[in-house]
């Protein structure tokens, strides 16, 4: 019998034009990653405010990764160069508040690159399941 | 407070093998707002659809999630049903619960969990949702096609016979591409030159077609139904409207050292060429690396035996801006370099060589003017090795090769063996393989015959090492099947090299925001169903630069993109796409930030009058958006410090809510 086995809570933000479409490509073959990530589509990686992650972290999540289109690649021309510079600062002040580096995350996946999405969610979910449950910025008040 | 409906798809097996459909719909029916959940073996079918507008109907629905397949799949499907019963189509949602849930999750009570959630997250969305009207654009009535081969020029003719402009831009001086250098076709061996030149031709004589040739693609702005692309024509020293192709000039110019790479090499041209008999547009180009008038300042006798003065030693680069409605992309392939593959001696003799100098050593106009001689000492080969899949089908170890099948060697060399045969049938062939792939119309049998008919040695293995020995080409080779180490002297070894996207693919994607896989082939928007277009509104992708592909292939390919060009030129407004920034005014603190993010200049500030305190009037400097150029990325909402700028479709608050509804 499995009692309270602790499954981490994932959000992955993925821009609409590579990593949502490699997340498909992952699902068209079938290359499995744990159910505890969970996928919100953004037209672009840029388009993820810091406030969402913040809020993801307030509301319990236990890691957020954003994915991409490779640097250059971008659908938008240069979206994902925004991304990478304002992660930077986020995830380490996030670092400076408390939350581990390995929680949060930003990766390039393209449309066709299928079984580095799932290979990416696979680490990710592993590295966070290690890491634990995350109290840091969680909100206690939003528990229902 | 909306009135939601939930329909949950089974799609056959697909979901409900792994997800409890029944207990997803009972789930979500309990959700806030929802007032219909229902599940249904295909929503996407006719009576699928007809459940949901009838459901809407009768619920009055103001919003709809579907749970079902990815939303790069059947959203516009599902959005066009609502329409269709008034429902305001951005007020749809999609929950992915079989890419994203069904299809990767094996547990049955995990993945209806997992399906659970991600419906509450579209259910928490659609709450947001605000209808949505798309704009419409223009469409400027002309296409431009980037490549000037056979796919490039069966495009280019299809969409002229339609009755719109096309513009061909090829950056060697003439049309025709890889086709051109070829000697036969497989499988029916006709002349490629028989075939090709007369579509060329074609192509210059069409008044709608445009041929830039000895061009150059600088850049590209704009979108779907509007671009803006600015055309380097480099200088061919030569005045395309006074040259007529007499080829004096040729005959006379005094330096005749250059490479000619329309004979891969293999023999030399003049510093001013036209590149072969029937290139097109026929007009001599000085090559100003070697001229020796260009170097020098002394020589200039192709100026004085030109009858027309059509010689310009001080041409320059111009640029032209040209405005297109659709984009082609048929920038097509190259063999990748055999100077990596040493082990087959490629640098060391003369008579190790590609599969493409092969077809020049055949070819009537080739250098040898299609006798087969050997490069070193011009004597008839009489044994001849050769070599498959150099550079194709590598494991992810080999960083030369390329990981993927190229498709045509096995049909080319095949073609090879038996024109050898038939011409020579003293010469002994062998060809060493992996696997022979001859899938297509007629190709097996034509195989077949190679092997038969024309006693073609066909050796299942590899060839491990290519020496030169006294005139011979010493392969070091092994059989598979007769398990035995096989040497042979050889008097002519041709290797099979890969083929790869054309240098100019990456950056020409990059330019495009046209997305790429990992070998710089670009990526169609779906791959099976829309297998000619980018996933980037008005690309279309035709030919090889797609994949790997033959002749017939990258025909039929060019017509099918042909015709999807055409439904674009053919309307006369194209409908914008909704999801787009919008800025609240009362918000805006004028700080320009949003401003300098954007990538598309769709941010402008002006002056308003806004009411201040005690019916005063005062005047903001504040943002605002022009929907027609915004293209929805979002990257200006996050810069924007006062929370001012919004994405329609994708606002803060949606995400917001569906990044509780995960979380919860």
């Amino acid at each position: 019998m499995q009692v309270n086995e602790y499954k981490p809570k994932i959000v992955a933000f993925c821009c609409n034009w590579c990593s949502y479409a490699g997340a498909d490509g992952a699902g068209s073959a079938r290359l499995a990653y744990p159910a505890e990530v969970k996928i919100i589509r953004v037209p672009c990686s840029c388009r993820v405010n810091p406030m969402f992650i913040l809020r993801a972290f307030q509301r319990g999540a236990d890691g957020v990764i954003i994915a991409g289109c490779h640097p250059g690649d971008c659908h938008y021309t240069s979206g994902n160069y925004f991304t990478r510079r304002r992660m930077a600062l986020l995830f380490s002040m996030l670092d400076y508040l408390g939350i581990e580096r390995e929680r949060t995350r930003v990766e390039w996946i393209s449309a066709a690159e299928g079984a580095k999405f799932s290979k990416t969610m696979s680490e990710f979910a592993a590295t966070v399941a290690s890491l634990g449950e995350n109290k840091r910025l969680e909100d206690l008040r939003c528990k229902q | 407070m909306q009135r939601i409906g939930v329909f949950v798809c089974h799609c056959g097996t697909n979901i409900a093998g792994t997800v409890d459909v029944v207990a997803v719909a009972k789930a979500l029916g309990q959700e806030p707002g929802v007032v219909f959940s229902t599940e249904y073996q295909y929503m996407c079918s006719e009576s699928g659809q007809q459940l949901m507008r009838a459901a809407i109907r009768e619920h009055k629905l103001t919003g709809v999630v579907v749970c079902s397949c990815s939303p790069r799949m059947h959203e516009a499907t599902f959005r066009k049903a609502a329409a269709l019963e008034g429902v305001n189509p951005y007020m749809v949602e999609i929950a992915n619960i079989r890419e994203h849930v069904s299809w990767i999750h094996k547990d049955m009570a995990e993945a209806t969990e997992k399906a659970v959630i991600l419906g509450r997250a579209a259910i928490a969305k659609v709450h947001l949702n605000a209808p949505l009207q798309a704009g419409e654009s223009p469409v400027t009535k002309r296409a431009l096609v980037i490549g000037g081969g056979i796919a490039g020029i069966q495009t280019a003719l299809d969409i002229a016979e339609a009755g719109f402009e096309v513009d061909i831009v090829e950056k060697s001086p003439t049309i025709g591409g890889k086709m051109a250098q070829l000697d036969k076709t497989f499988p029916t061996l006709d002349c490629a030159a028989c075939i090709l030149t007369p579509k060329m031709v074609d192509a210059a004589q069409n008044e709608k077609i445009n041929i830039f040739a000895y061009s150059e693609l600088e850049s590209v702005k704009g979108y779907i139904g509007n671009f803006k692309a600015q055309i380097r024509r480099k200088a061919r020293f030569v005045d395309e409207t006074k040259c007529t192709g007499c080829g004096i000039c040729t005959e006379k110019c005094p330096q005749k050292k250059v490479p000619n790479e329309f004979n891969m090499g293999l023999d030399n041209r003049r510093a001013i060429y036209i590149p072969f008999a029937q290139a097109v547009p026929k007009v001599a180009t000085i090559d100003a690396n070697y001229c020796t008038m260009m170097k020098t300042g002394k020589c200039g006798i192709c100026s004085k035996v030109c009858g027309t003065g059509a010689i310009d030693y001080t041409q320059k680069d111009t640029v032209i801006e040209r405005e297109y409605g659709a984009i082609v992309v048929a920038t097509g392939f190259n063999p990748i370099d055999a100077k990596v593959y040493n082990e087959y001696g490629y640098m060391d003799s003369p008579d190790v060589v590609t599969s493409l100098e092969l077809e020049r050593l055949m070819n009537a106009a080739g250098p040898t003017n299609g006798t087969l001689l050997r490069p070193s000492d011009k004597t008839h080969p009489h044994t001849i090795v050769f070599v498959q899949c150099v550079g194709s089908r590598c494991d992810e170890t080999d960083e030369r090769g390329k990981p993927y099948c190229s498709k045509i060697c096995c049909m080319y060399t095949a073609k090879h063996a038996m024109l050898i045969r038939e011409k020579y049938p003293d010469t002994d062939v062998y060809v060493f393989y992996i696997d022979v792939r001859t899938p297509g119309k007629n190709f097996d049998e034509f195989y077949r015959r190679a092997v038969e008919q024309y006693g073609v040695h066909y050796i299942k293995g590899q060839v491990g090492k290519v020496v030169e020995q006294n005139g011979k080409l010493h392969v070091q080779a092994s059989d598979l099947l007769a398990n035995e180490q096989l040497h042979i002297d050889a008097d002519l070894v041709v290797l099979a090299t890969a083929i790869e996207p054309d240098k100019t693919a990456r950056s020409l994607g990059t330019m495009l925001t046209a997305s790429m896989d990992t070998n710089d082939f670009f990526t169609e928007a779906h791959p099976k169903l829309r297998p000619v277009e980018s996933p980037t509104a008005g690309i279309f992708l035709s030919g090889v630069c797609q994949g790997p592909k033959d002749i017939p292939e990258t025909v039929s390919q060019a017509s099918a993109c042909a015709a999807k060009v055409i439904g674009v030129l053919a309307k006369d407004k194209l409908t914008c796409n909704p999801c787009v920034a919008h800025s609240d005014e009362l918000l805006c603190n004028g700080c320009s930030s949003c401003e300098k993010v954007c990538p598309y200049g769709a941010i402008s500030y002006s002056d308003k009058e806004f009411r201040g305190p005690n019916r005063t009037t005062l005047i903001r400097r504040v943002a605002s958006v022009n929907p027609a150029v915004c293209q929805g990325c979002g990257a200006c909402t996050v810069a924007c410090p006062s929370g001012a700028m919004d994405l329609k479709g994708f606002s803060n608050k949606q995400i917001m809510a569906e990044v509780d509804a995960i979380c919860k």
